[in-house]
């Protein structure tokens, strides 16, 4: 069998970042179609399909959704992990493609959570005087919050590392002067650390402004070989590592709160490139919080560990800085449905593609993207390129 | 719910006792705090669960003294969960036990701006039902 080589052919987004006129069916639905206009593919090419949706009764789950989509895929996989879901997807795809199990593959992601619930979702939160079964019956009864869950590990580094409010606000400010280029982000007004240090506790260490929006949003990823796209609308976007890390699910089992499973997804993700962090042109990482990207930062070895905080604070993620991070906004100001995996991979494509318009990073060749998936459980890195390794 | 004396319960989520968790939360009702040891290889873990992480045998249980120190916390300032959103601010901490294992709980008894990492705390155990009571944390003097 000839090499076949996995790339990223197709990219769409669905609209967002309110979008009361979809459903969560009509996010995935838009998305792909998008995908598929963006690259020229028929729908009828596609022979596998990924999906995130982890409840097998929900109505977008992978299964139902194939099926509305009218795909009668070979291959399909619906790994779901939360927010990291679709880094692993992109691992699954690579490998999928390399074997032979399938040419080509939509990777789809639609949630409506903003038009559903507002501002505060509540994820987690257990109903009122429900006996809660399994892990979840040693955290969930003292009431701890989703954000408390990252804010264990944002105090933990504080305590250990120094790290101030101030650089995890440089994370936020990063991402706010970037979405001010994307129409489509959701807060765009300037922000600067004192706004965000300023902004109330929700859980301490963190800060309203270090927590994600809530927002409508899908996206979708066509990943076919690089034969397959050699006629196709778009550059192909070589996939040139993905690997994935997993150390808990429930915060309170997390080993080390100041170290995330990237530091293993990471390493492996970079052997496979034959690629170091110097490398790295842009990254898209996964910001739900500031700790969360400030973790990825030093374990995909971008600055010690530690050491986040000075290297936030430098302005070496902003435009023009050494390491421009989420271009596109982020989850901290642009976009985050509930899973934001997808969104990461659409932008490190626009970027290597040189599609990024005023947020467009010189010279891209190389770009990261991380997801995070659970309470910094399940971690996935994706390594693409604008050429083959 | 800082420096509270009585940690209020009303509509709290409670344990769904199993197989696994039914002799930890039993030996709550008796101010007992238990983690598991393995009964093969040493190893000590918490929450309760029917195999040993590290070598994969039936693990079995030890009492601990409840004594331990904050290795991390939060306090959490808005939730819009009831009952919870009743009683912020509160503090959460994760605790390593003296014997070896953490586990999550409330910190009461001090003030949510006085918690810090590395603050000896010891059980106070809160009942909500007849089948468990929940480990609260305070500090403690040794």
């Amino acid at each position: 069998m000839a090499e076949r080589v996995p790339v990223i052919a197709g990219i769409g987004l669905s609209d967002y970042p309110k979008a009361p006129h979809l459903d969560s069916i009509g996010h995935h639905v838009l998305a792909a179609q998008r995908a598929l206009a963006d690259c020229g593919l028929k729908k009828s090419e596609i022979d596998g399909f990924m999906c995130a949706q982890g409840n097998f009764a929900a109505p977008d789950n992978t299964g139902a959704m194939a099926e509305y989509l009218g795909l009668n895929p070979r291959f399909f996989d619906g790994t779901a992990v939360g927010g990291s879901s679709f880094e692993l997807h992109i691992q699954h795809a690579a490998m999928a493609i390399g074997a032979g199990i399938a040419t080509s593959i939509l990777i789809v992601y639609g949630s409506d959570l903003y038009t559903q619930s507002g501002n505060n979702p509540g994820f987690g939160n257990r109903e009122a005087g429900s006996k809660v079964p399994g892990a979840a019956q040693f955290e969930s009864p003292w009431g701890n919050t989703l954000i408390g869950g990252y804010a264990l590990a944002a105090q933990r580094h504080m305590y250990q590392y120094g790290t101030t409010s101030e650089q995890l606000a440089a994370i936020s400010v990063a991402c706010r002067k970037h979405a001010q280029l994307n129409p489509n982000a959701m807060y765009r007004k300037p922000l600067t650390v004192q706004d965000v240090v300023n902004s109330r506790l929700i859980a301490d260490p963190l800060h309203l402004f270090d927590c994600c929006v809530v927002s409508d949003g899908g996206g979708a990823v066509i990943v076919t070989t690089e034969e397959r796209a050699r006629d196709l609308r778009q550059p192909p976007v070589y996939i040139l590592g993905a690997a994935a890390a997993h150390t808990h699910w429930n915060v309170s089992q997390m080993p080390d709160y100041t170290v995330s499973g990237a530091a293993r997804s990471g390493e492996e993700a970079f052997a496979q490139a034959g690629l170091k962090p110097q490398d790295v042109d842009t990254v898209q990482l996964y910001d739900s919080f500031t700790i969360t990207a400030m973790l990825m930062l030093e374990d995909l070895g971008f600055c010690k560990k530690g050491e986040g905080g000075p290297f936030a604070a430098s302005g070496a993620l902003e435009l023009g800085g050494s390491l421009p991070m989420n271009t596109d906004g982020g989850a901290l100001s642009s976009c985050h449905p509930g899973m934001r995996g997808i969104f990461l991979l659409i932008e490190a494509t626009r970027q290597l593609r040189g599609q990024a318009g005023e947020a467009q990073v010189a010279g891209a060749e190389v770009a990261l993207a991380c997801g995070s998936g659970g309470t910094l459980s399940a971690m996935g890195t994706v390594i693409l390129g604008k050429e083959r390794k | 719910m800082t420096d509270v004396t009585a940690v209020p319960v009303a509509d709290r989520p409670v344990p769904l006792l199993d197989s696994a968790t039914r002799p930890f939360w039993e030996a709550t009702k008796r101010a007992e705090l238990l983690v598991q040891e393995c009964l093969e290889c040493g190893h000590r873990q918490f929450y309760p669960r029917s195999i040993c992480t590290v070598c994969g045998a039936v693990p079995g249980w030890m009492t601990s003294e409840g004594k331990g120190v904050v290795h991390t916390f939060t306090v959490v300032r808005q939730t819009g969960a009831y009952p919870f959103n009743q009683w912020t601010p509160y503090a959460i901490a994760v605790v390593e036990l003296d014997e070896g294992p953490r586990m999550m709980g409330g910190v009461i008894g001090c003030a949510v701006e006085d918690v810090r990492i590395g603050m000896r705390v010891e059980v106070e155990f809160v009942s909500v039902n007849d089948e468990a009571a929940l480990p609260f944390w305070r500090p403690s003097a040794d």
